[in-house]
């Protein structure tokens, strides 16, 4: 019998606590990332994580967190992994305080906790507003020690190009191209976990980084893996422009008291801090008096567009609002939200404790993802000892964390994504070694499947070496991104999807006659970025034409020409398959056994 | 007049052995803009100044909001992230950009700043868990207690700090700041606190804190504001008490 290894693409939040758990099982892991791990996308999630401790006298239960997230994602998750996840978030929080993360604390010196959208509960644990980055750093120190250990072989900068599977389909490695020789390589493994984040970059800018490029989840569904709830983009209503990122900030602002406003009266271009409370227009507070500004994310972004495209009053005619603290006493901010403050300082020069700051909607998740199985427990939760759990319909391979489609249906509630990502990485370690354990009972990878995967790799990549065409991938990018950004994201049209669609097959095309820009050998990363670029074109596709076939209204995906929830014709999973003409989509029933479906309001 | 145009300077060399050069390029100004969306501008149409044909330059990045370290390089000779680097707080000369000088070049900006991370292990900068399943609640904290380690954990591990250090460089052993600031925030937390005496062990042989120049740069330049000094008073006097614990042990 060999000794099973897994392989764990990607050092966020669910790459790393999934190398954790398999390291805690005694079984070998070799960590894949592009970045050094402690630089992954999990550093930008700033306002907190989630889990029902219930520390402030409000009766908040993690039965209450389910429903809030099952009606935050608008009934598009099955159920019994989001109650899963729920039931576990106090647990979770517990044991990234153990592990040292320096959350925020009440003057008792218990965890302190805060208000974030789509729930009425202060639910939500937070380390100043960059608790992703502190998360993030408690796992990469529990990493290290493994690895000091020996039981964790770190891959950084090395990039994913492809599964290797055995003539069965079975999932029994990767390719990984080494971003300094520019050489592919495969490595064995019985199985294969991809945390390998969003797709951020298909919309040229967002609030991810610019790792972001979702390659990585392309390329599994283009070797077979069924891609999830693509349409569904996350746009996050609160960011600041910028030349080559949109920057967040962050929902816990509304959370400790932020307000959005416009003046009341049209053009007014007078300095904010002048207008008085009266002439200021507090359209969340109004239309929902009971969430106030703490609608969730879709909900706002809406309500933005229709302020500010509708009704043309966003600042200066702009797609722009204030998102107000001032009203906050300096102390309080630093304290709590100090990180963002000091973003939007760094940015624009004006210090928000002083002056509102102006704010607008811009990309920022993907509930979407690689499509992944569960097996559940007759009470509804997860089954903790299957194989099946976060496992694609690739046998052996497993995708976690923003990659996955599993657990925000339309919607993703603000501070669940930190928190689906460790759940999802918890689940995902001890089904992988028992699948490893039983894989590796049937003896080692023979070495040529392992060859085979490196000449195409290495075919391809010489191939995409000698281009020196006319057209330079980093503009076809932008294109797409443009494209994209205006057709795909919070108001959804069919003819400008279709014609959309249209766009990314003439960028497909022109892809073809693209230049390398460096024929160099060594640390060549427009080489890199070709091969990228290829995969988002394809992604782009199933964003798009799943929109197009969704004709509904439904968290995030909203379309004026149907404006209402369909339940009766599309409470149900898309699952995009590739073939080289595009994707093929077909369409699974929703578990909704836990919770029925309600009519989603907030005000 | 507006400003019509960004130039700059950049130090390129296209690998760990190859020749150092400097190229220059002249680019339409855009209001707005930083040292990366320069550089992602170039790449667009990667022409230097007078027209030649160059490849892309070279960069290392990811968050873009100054949250993961990744995009530190030399900004007009100050070691800074250059997402934060916006043009016009940079003046109208040439915006000089060059890699650090204290790890080794990848290729162009892009450095290898591995020795921090291993110097992570080697003070053991982690909780020892006693594993990641249930033990229920972890140790109380005062807010004030959490608001100085709050400030230690901000480290990106970026390198400004390693960079300005006239101690740290490859004629000598010492490990520079960022690893040494982290033993403070391991040692001060109630768990931490338990194994204090092996990261102290780690700090007090050849390359430790009683290599520290106590230039103070480091915390001049640190772009989370960690009080690094402050940190290196205290683990001065962690490790005198005990050396003199063992001394009187022995």
């Amino acid at each position: 019998m060999a000794t099973p290894r897994i392989a764990v693409v990607g050092g966020g939040l669910a790459g790393l606590m999934a190398t954790i758990k398999i390291a805690e099982a005694g079984v070998a892991v070799d960590l894949f990332s592009i970045v050094p791990v402690k630089r992954s996308h999990s550093v930008c999630a700033q306002g907190g994580i989630n889990g029902a401790v219930n520390v402030k006298g409000e009766n908040d239960s993690p039965e209450i967190h389910f429903t809030d997230t099952c009606r935050g994602g608008d009934f598009l998750a099955n159920q019994p992994p989001v109650k899963g996840m729920c039931y576990a978030a106090p647990g979770i929080i517990y044991l990234f305080d153990r592990m040292g993360v320096t959350f925020n604390r009440t003057p008792e010196g218990f965890l302190d906790f805060r208000r974030f959208g789509g729930t009425l509960h202060s639910r939500t644990a937070f380390a100043g507003a960059t608790t992703g980055q502190q998360l993030l750093y408690a796992l990469d120190e529990q990493v290290r020690r493994h690895e000091a250990a020996g039981l964790v072989t770190k891959y950084e900068g090395w990039e994913f190009v492809g599964t290797v599977r055995d003539d069965s389909g079975r999932c029994v490695g990767l390719t990984a191209l080494d971003q300094r020789s520019m050489k592919a390589k495969s490595f064995a493994a019985e199985a294969v976990i991809l945390a390998t984040g969003g797709p951020g970059l298909l919309f040229g800018k967002s609030t991810n980084s610019i790792i972001n490029s979702g390659s990585a989840a392309a390329a599994a569904y283009m070797d077979g893996a069924h891609y999830g709830n693509g349409e569904f983009i996350q746009i996050h209503p609160t960011a600041i422009p910028g030349a080559d990122k949109l920057r967040l900030m962050s929902e816990s602002a509304r959370g400790e008291g932020g307000r959005v406003w416009v003046p009341r009266t049209k053009g007014d271009t007078r300095v904010a801090r002048t207008i008085p409370e009266h002439e200021r227009w507090y359209f969340l507070e109004e239309k929902y008096p009971k969430y106030r500004n703490l609608v969730p994310r879709d909900v706002a972004s809406r309500e933005i567009h229709n302020i500010c495209v509708n009704l043309g009053m966003g600042l200066g005619g702009q797609m722009s609002v204030y998102l107000d603290l001032t009203h906050i006493p300096r102390e309080t901010l630093q304290r709590k939200l100090g990180g963002i403050i000091e973003i939007y300082e760094k940015f624009t020069g004006d210090d928000p404790c002083d002056v509102p700051m102006q704010i607008f909607p811009a990309v920022h998740y993907s509930m979407g993802g690689l499509w992944v199985d569960y097996e559940s427990t007759t009470d509804g939760f997860l089954d903790l000892g299957s194989v099946r759990n976060q496992m694609t319909n690739i046998p052996g391979l497993y995708a976690v964390g923003e990659c996955d489609y599993q657990y925000h249906g339309a919607n993703r509630l603000g501070a669940n994504s930190l928190l689906s990502c460790v759940y999802a990485g918890q689940v995902v370690g001890p089904a992988a070694v028992r699948w490893a354990q039983d894989q590796a009972k049937t003896g080692a990878t023979p070495s040529s499947v392992l060859a085979t995967a490196d000449t195409r790799w290495t075919e391809h990549f010489a191939e995409l070496g000698r281009r020196e065409g006319p057209e330079n991938p980093y503009v076809i990018h932008e294109e797409l991104g443009k494209w994209m950004l205006e057709n795909v994201t919070i108001v959804r049209e069919n003819d400008k999807l279709r014609a959309t669609d249209a766009k990314i097959l003439e960028l497909m095309e022109r892809w073809h006659r693209t230049s390398v820009l460096d024929q160099g050998q060594w640390a060549n990363a427009p080489l890199s970025f070709l091969n990228q670029l290829w995969n988002m074109l394809h992604l782009s596709r199933v964003v798009t034409l799943g929109a197009l076939a969704r004709d509904e209204s439904r968290g995030a995906h909203y379309k004026p020409e149907f404006p209402s929830r369909d339940d009766t014709n599309w409470m149900k999973t898309t699952i995009a398959d590739f073939s080289p003409e595009g994707p093929k989509f077909h369409y699974e029933p929703v578990d909704v056994s836990l919770y029925a479906p309600v009519e989603r309001k907030y005000d | 007049m507006a400003r019509q145009t960004i130039e700059l300077r950049i130090k390129r060399q296209d690998s760990p052995t190859a020749a150092k050069r400097w190229e220059e390029f002249s680019l339409p100004y855009q209001p707005g803009m930083n040292v990366i969306s320069v550089l992602m501008e170039i790449r667009k149409n990667p022409v230097t100044r007078d027209g030649a044909r160059t490849t892309p330059v070279h960069w290392e990045s990811s968050c873009l909001e100054e949250v993961c370290g990744s995009c530190t390089m030399l900004v007009n000779g100050k070691p800074r992230q250059s997402c934060t680097a916006l043009v016009d707080s940079l003046g109208d000369a040439p915006i000089t950009l060059e890699p650090l000088t204290k790890f080794p070049v990848v290729r162009d900006l892009q450095v290898d700043r591995k020795p921090m991370f291993d110097s992570l292990k080697r003070v053991k900068a982690w909780i020892p868990i006693d594993g990641t399943y249930d033990l229920g609640v972890g140790p109380r904290l005062s807010q004030s207690e959490q608001e100085i380690n709050y400030a230690f954990s901000r480290c990106m591990t970026c390198g400004c700090c390693m960079e300005v250090c006239p101690q740290y460089n490859d004629r000598s052993d010492f490990m520079g700041p960022a690893p040494l600031a982290q033993v403070r925030l391991f040692n001060s937390h109630p768990t931490g606190r338990m194994n204090a005496h092996e990261r102290l062990e780690a700090i007090m042989g050849k390359g430790g804190i009683v290599d520290c120049g106590n230039a103070q740069n480091c915390v001049e330049v640190c772009p989370k504001d960690i009080p690094l000094t402050e940190a290196f008073g205290e683990l001065g006097r962690q490790t005198t008490v005990f050396w003199l614990q063992n001394l009187l042990q022995k």
